[in-house]
């Protein structure tokens, strides 16, 4: 990786408890996009040498994160539309047999809402956001999801990936993919 | 007419693909009806936006916040 590509004696790239500070942020990040800590760590990486070679661009840590994680988003994308194996097929399609009783607690014999399963509206996310318990709360709720509805939530909503890019990655249908990522927001929904 | 389960189910491939006319009046004629679903919908929104936020490291500049950000 190059070094020192950084001029300005303020730039954050050259405070070594900063980048090491990042970089364990981006491959906890990746590692949980691609479920593989090598790959992660050679996305992180070629994530921060494109950063370092471009640092001077960025004045404020928050601007320079920001774009870090872009690159990184990209990268795991890369990976994620070109490794087919890395997903296992099979084990992405027998999920989750709970699942059935999961929704089984919220709604009624009329699959209507339990009263108190109802939801109620979060209000503004953008509020919510510049809180951090917010965002405590959002990581645990993932940590929490079945494995499988993870990966797919995740490809879709954080790498944005096309939904039939997905089923291609994973070699699971459309319908397949339409209830994981249904029970992936019905359980977040409930956990936030 | 579609219970509540069905509909969460809607809002939520809404997000992945577009719906047929006929889903989206079943759709909208509930959401007319029942406030849950309404608020469902609502947040399944926001926890979209809420992950776009996410990946860009929003979530850890916040942990940070006052101490050294934007100088």
């Amino acid at each position: 990786m190059k070094k020192q590509a950084v001029a300005s004696p303020e730039t954050s790239l050259n405070d070594g408890i900063f980048v090491e500070d990042l970089r364990s942020q981006m491959v906890r990040f990746a590692s949980m996009q691609l479920g593989d800590v090598h790959l992660a760590g050679d996305a992180v990486q070629e994530a921060l040498a494109g950063a370092l070679t471009n640092a001077e661009h960025f004045g404020g840590r928050s601007a320079l994160k920001t774009w870090v994680f872009a690159i990184l988003k990209n990268k795991i994308a890369d990976v994620l539309r070109h490794k087919k194996r890395l997903v296992n097929a099979s084990s992405l399609i027998n999920d989750d047999d709970e699942n059935e009783d999961f929704a089984e607690h919220l709604f009624d014999q009329r699959r209507h809402w339990q009263l108190d399963e109802r939801p109620t509206f979060w209000g503004d996310p953008e509020a919510s956001y510049r809180q951090q318990q917010f965002w405590i709360v959002f990581e645990a709720c993932l940590e929490g999801l079945p494995d499988k509805q993870a990966r797919v939530f995740m490809m879709r909503e954080f790498i944005e990936l096309e939904t039939d890019e997905i089923c291609v990655a994973t070699g699971i249908t459309a319908s397949n993919l339409f209830v994981l990522l249904h029970r992936a927001r019905l359980r977040l929904q409930v956990c936030l | 007419m579609l219970n509540c389960q069905e509909i969460t189910r809607l809002v939520s491939e809404a997000q992945d693909r577009p719906l047929s006319l006929g889903e989206k009046l079943s759709l909208r004629t509930h959401l007319l009806m029942c406030s849950g679903c309404r608020n469902y919908e609502k947040n399944i929104a926001s926890l979209r936006i809420a992950s776009r936020a996410f990946t860009q490291g929003v979530h850890e500049q916040k942990k940070k916040d006052g101490m050294d950000d934007e100088k």
